[in-house]
């Protein structure tokens, strides 16, 4: 008890965003951790790079909250691996992250002076809905 | 949920590890594809992983539970730290689970027997009435109601829903029948309605109807449970036939719940109070041997019920001015009123359990106070590298707590093994069968277990286990230390020794008064005597004729017997309780003012009853054979009857004494030694007239020997069975035995205070030994300095002697003092000593001061052997 919570030392990642990008990352397909960690970084384009010490964390986290589920499953490579899985709540989760994501996006962007840049960009981002 | 990831916590790191491994491999490979050698692939891995123990504990410390985990690993922390010790370990689990079991012991005592509610329909508007000579005073907690008055009352009350009469002195001859032996069992004799006023109903066939409570009516009876199992096998086919009482026919009609015991547990058959007994008896307003049990209306109170009885009483006074007419009327609750006499006894005992646990808990204070003295330099240690202080508290707490814990469970143990002894040794205790222990006696024992394990881990805790420095200080330099710890244990010794004090103290005055009652002179013989009871049957033996015939040749046959010195017989012997009374005038004397009346016990006797009993006829002569039938009006009084009817010295002999009215009046032939009733009683006046007068039916045969007095009950008994067959003799027992019985509640309460004083004393002398031992221990140097300066021995001997025991001297103080103001609660078991007996007191102070000095001589003597070289070496 009374530990420190897990922070982004290098400042790389929001707090939170991470179990946003864990549920975006699901719903392309159930994937165990390590495809998860390749596929942020990847989409990311190498930008965002996972601190892998608190992927799992997260994902024990999301799965207590019922929005991911766990089943074990053979990798790629034929090894035994715990898959995670969206759960519904997990999806209406991701669109609840997802909104209030550009909404804080957006205000960040005004204060910065990128208002226009953003402005025109956000609704048709916000049209974008998460495939099924 | 949490609770099961709690529990689940192990496997789910043993899954995360295997994740975390996969995860590494599967990056390692990756790496080995980009062209990494396999050591740098595997050390980039881990490099970008991190550290896989950390992810681990977060995971683990996100599925713990706070409040567990750290309970846990208290609890292993005190397990550990207690195995370490296991002479302390030991002694503190047993002094608690003394300190528990006794206390357990006694609470379901006095919960089953005074505190639960009596088993019967809504008991706390039972209401058990009584009748008062003066004002509204009951002078013993009997009913004493006179069944005339009680009629009256039924007829007045209106706030009582019913009332019901119950008499519990009578006992019926069961006949022989079909191969068993007769045998006189306990009767209750009820008014018809008794059971429905209680709200019991019988287990097997009916109630008593009002036709069947009338002079006249067809006998019946009904039969306890136990009786009916026991004499009957417990066959329903008795209800509805026919049994024998005292000769007479009696229609069995029902069975009583196996759990009904009124008016006593030994009552084994009821019948119809107006059948039995004569209408001369039942409309009487001066025969007081009756009970009433009275239930209230849902609206009434009782005080105004009481108050309504009350008037009627004092009506019925001025309509029959007579002396023994009572005039007032009061009342309890049923439940007070059936254990009134085992209140204040049980209570004392529990005060005195409690004193014990009180002891074992400052005790077990005492040998942690010691143990964290000596840690406390691991304690001052942690404290200074940042240990949480509230957990170092804790840690001891739970220490404690395993103790009583552990203390608790085998209190347990013990109390069930006391309870189930107690149910046999004494089972004339009220309700003694409901005695059990149950769900509410396990929480009460958890309970004073936690109270008692936080009381005594508090103590210790508590005391400075903040002063780091000081404590690292202190335990740096061995000889200047402990002076605090050493204060409190003094303080918790004197505490201690106190409450020792007035356990010993009460002890000693129950035990005194015991012994008082164990050398009272009965006023007659009591060694090689042997007792037993038996009653003729009215239906068979109706005329005096017949009874006194049967007495004359039974005394012969007896006294005939091989080994019989003497015999006698009479209708109550001493010892053997009340046995009824009466109210007589001198018929030379003056009528008495209105309002004073002259009463004594009376006794019937043969005329070698004195000579058997070894009673002195101080004056005159005893009864003839010849003073019988018509010619029996003469009367032997006892000492004190002469005092009380003659108190101006005048001779008595040759005087009359008329009892009623209408009976002739009694000639006085003589006096005789004063004898007592009851062991516990003073000496009351008492008179005799002859047996052979033939009205009497019960007599107890009174049978003297040189020795071995009970091998004469089987031939004494043959005897009998020779004259009938029919009559079964009860209560056979020497006269020492009788008396034993009937102060065995006093024997019981001193035995077991003493018990628990010794227990308190052991342990307070182990308390101060304890402490002197550690003190000396503390002081090794410095006494080592000491005698190498030249310090005598006997002086060091001395130093640590008054040192050791300053907490005995106090505790003495204080424990003499408080045991002054606590015999006062327990004077009413006191009997022929006062509750500020000096040799009590003073015994109890030697005794401790004795006990004290040889707890406090070894560790004293051991100091002044101390070799000053060792000791200084060891610095």
């Amino acid at each position: 008890m009374g530990r420190d919570k897990p922070t982004d030392k290098n400042g790389e990642m929001l707090q939170g965003t991470l179990d946003m990008l864990v549920l975006r990352t699901l719903v392309m397909g159930d994937a165990h951790g390590h495809t998860i960690a390749k596929v942020i970084e990847r989409t990311s384009e190498d930008v965002l790079e996972v601190e892998q010490g608190s992927l799992y964390p997260a994902l024990h986290r999301l799965e207590d909250r019922g929005w991911v589920s766990s089943y074990w499953g053979a990798s790629e490579n034929n090894r035994k691996a715990k898959f995670y899985r969206l759960t519904a709540s997990g999806k209406k989760q991701l669109v609840a992250e997802t909104s209030r994501w550009r909404q804080m996006a957006r205000a960040i962007g005004l204060v910065m002076g990128e208002g226009l840049a953003v402005q025109a960009k956000t609704p048709s981002a916000q049209k974008q809905e998460v495939p099924e | 949920m949490n609770l099961r990831k709690f529990v689940q916590r192990r496997r789910r790191d043993a899954e995360v590890t295997e994740e975390i491994e996969l995860h590494l491999s599967q990056e390692v490979e990756e790496n080995v594809a980009r062209g990494m050698s396999n050591e740098e692939a595997r050390r980039q891995a881990y490099l970008k992983f991190g550290s896989s123990r950390r992810v681990r504990e977060e995971l683990w410390q996100q599925n713990t539970l706070a409040l567990f985990e750290n309970l846990w690993r208290d609890l292993k922390h005190a397990v550990r730290t207690l195995g370490r010790t296991p002479g302390f370990t030991v002694v503190a689990v047993l002094v608690m689970a003394l300190g528990i079991g006794a206390n357990t012991a006694l609470f379901t005592v006095v919960r089953s027997v005074l505190l639960k509610p009596l088993p019967y329909k809504d008991p706390n508007r039972l209401v058990a009435l009584c009748e008062c000579m003066k004002g509204r005073v009951c002078d013993d907690n009997r009913g004493g109601i006179a069944a005339g008055s009680f009629a009256e009352w039924r007829k007045a009350s209106k706030s009582f829903e019913q009332m019901a009469l119950g008499q519990q002195w009578t006992s019926y001859n069961v006949s022989a029948e079909g191969g068993q032996l007769p045998e006189r069992v306990p009767a209750g004799l009820i008014s018809w309605n008794m059971f429905s006023t209680l709200g019991v109903q019988p287990a097997l066939g009916r109630d008593f109807t009002a036709d069947d409570d009338r002079q006249g009516a067809n006998g019946t009876v009904m039969l306890s449970w136990g009786f009916w199992k026991r004499r009957f096998g417990g066959n329903a086919s008795i209800v509805g036939k026919e049994v024998f009482l005292d000769a007479k026919p009696y229609t069995v009609i029902g069975v009583m719940p196996v759990w009904f015991a009124y008016p006593e547990a030994q009552t084994q058959v009821w019948a119809p109070v107006y059948h039995e007994m004569p209408p001369r008896v039942t409309r009487s307003f001066d025969n007081h041997q009756f009970d009433v049990v009275a239930r209230l209306k849902p609206d009434a109170t009782m005080a105004q019920a009481l108050s309504e009885l009350d008037a009627v009483q004092k009506q019925i006074k001025r309509d029959n001015p007579g002396p023994a007419v009572k005039e007032g009327v009061n009342g309890t609750l049923l439940l007070d009123n059936m254990v009134v006499d085992y209140k204040t006894p049980l209570y004392t005992l529990l005060a005195a359990t409690g004193c014990v646990l009180l002891i074992a808990c400052l005790n077990v204070a005492n040998l942690l106070v010691a143990r964290s003295a000596t840690r406390r330099k691991e304690t001052a240690i942690r404290a200074a590298l940042g240990g949480n202080r509230w957990r170092l508290i804790r840690e001891q707490i739970t220490e404690s707590l395993v103790l009583a814990a552990v203390g608790g469970a085998a209190g347990l143990a013990l109390a069930y093994a006391g309870i189930a002894w107690l149910r046999v040794a004494r089972n004339d205790l009220a309700r003694a069968e409901t005695i059990h222990v149950d769900g509410i006696v396990v929480l009460f024992v958890a309970g004073i277990t936690f109270a008692s394990g936080l009381l005594a881990g508090m103590i210790p805790a508590f005391n400075g286990g903040a002063r780091i420095l000081e404590n690292l200080q202190e335990s740096s330099r061995s000889h200047s230390g402990g002076q605090n710890q050493t204060r409190l244990r003094k303080g918790l010794l004197a505490a201690e020794v106190g409450l020792t004090v007035v356990l010993l103290v009460t002890a000693g005055l129950l035990l005194k008064s015991y012994r008082t009652l164990l050398y009272t002179d009965m006023g007659c013989a009591t060694d090689n005597v042997l007792t037993m009871q038996l009653r003729l049957p009215e239906a068979r033996y109706k005329e005096p004729m017949q009874k006194v015939a049967f007495f004359e040749q039974l005394i012969g046959r007896v006294r005939a017997l091989p080994g019989v010195e003497t015999a006698g017989l009479v209708t109550v012997a001493p010892g053997q309780g009340w046995g009824g009374d009466n109210l007589v005038a001198v018929v030379e004397h003056p009528p008495l003012p209105p309002g004073k009346s002259l009463d004594a016990m009376e006794r019937a006797a043969d005329p070698g009853y004195f000579a058997a009993m070894q009673i002195p006829i101080v004056r005159g002569r005893t009864f003839t054979d010849s003073e019988r039938l018509d010619h029996a009006y003469v009367m032997i009084l006892s000492q004190a009857a002469v005092k009380r009817f003659f108190p101006d010295g005048e001779d008595p002999i040759g005087k009359h004494l008329r009892m009623g009215i209408t009976r002739q009046p009694f000639e006085i032939i003589g006096i005789a030694g004063d004898t007592r009733y009851s062991i516990s009683e003073p000496m009351r006046p008492m008179m005799y007239w002859p047996l052979w007068g033939g009205v009497n039916s019960g007599v107890t045969i009174l049978v003297r020997s040189t020795h071995d007095v009970e091998s004469l009950a089987l031939p004494v008994q043959k005897s009998i069975g020779g004259l009938d067959r029919d009559l079964p003799v009860s209560d056979v027992m020497t006269m020492q035995q009788m008396i034993g019985k009937s102060i065995v509640d006093a024997s019981f309460d001193s035995t077991l205070t003493l018990a628990f004083a010794v227990i308190a004393l052991v342990l307070a002398a182990v308390g101060l030994y304890g402490v002197l031992a550690y003190l000396t221990t503390q002081r090794r140097s410095e006494i080592g300095i000491r005698i190498a300066l030249g310090a005598q021995r006997s002086e060091v001997l001395r130093m640590m002697l008054v040192n050791g025991l300053a907490p005995a001297w106090v505790g003495l103080g204080l424990g003499l003092l408080s045991g002054g103001f606590a015999v006062r609660l327990i004077r009413d078991m006191l009997y022929g000593v006062k509750p500020l007996d000096w040799s009590v007191f003073a015994g109890v102070a030697l005794m401790l001061l004795l006990v004290s000095v040889i707890a406090c001589a070894v560790p004293a003597w051991r100091a002044s052997r101390l070799d000053p070289m060792e000791a200084l070496r060891t610095e």
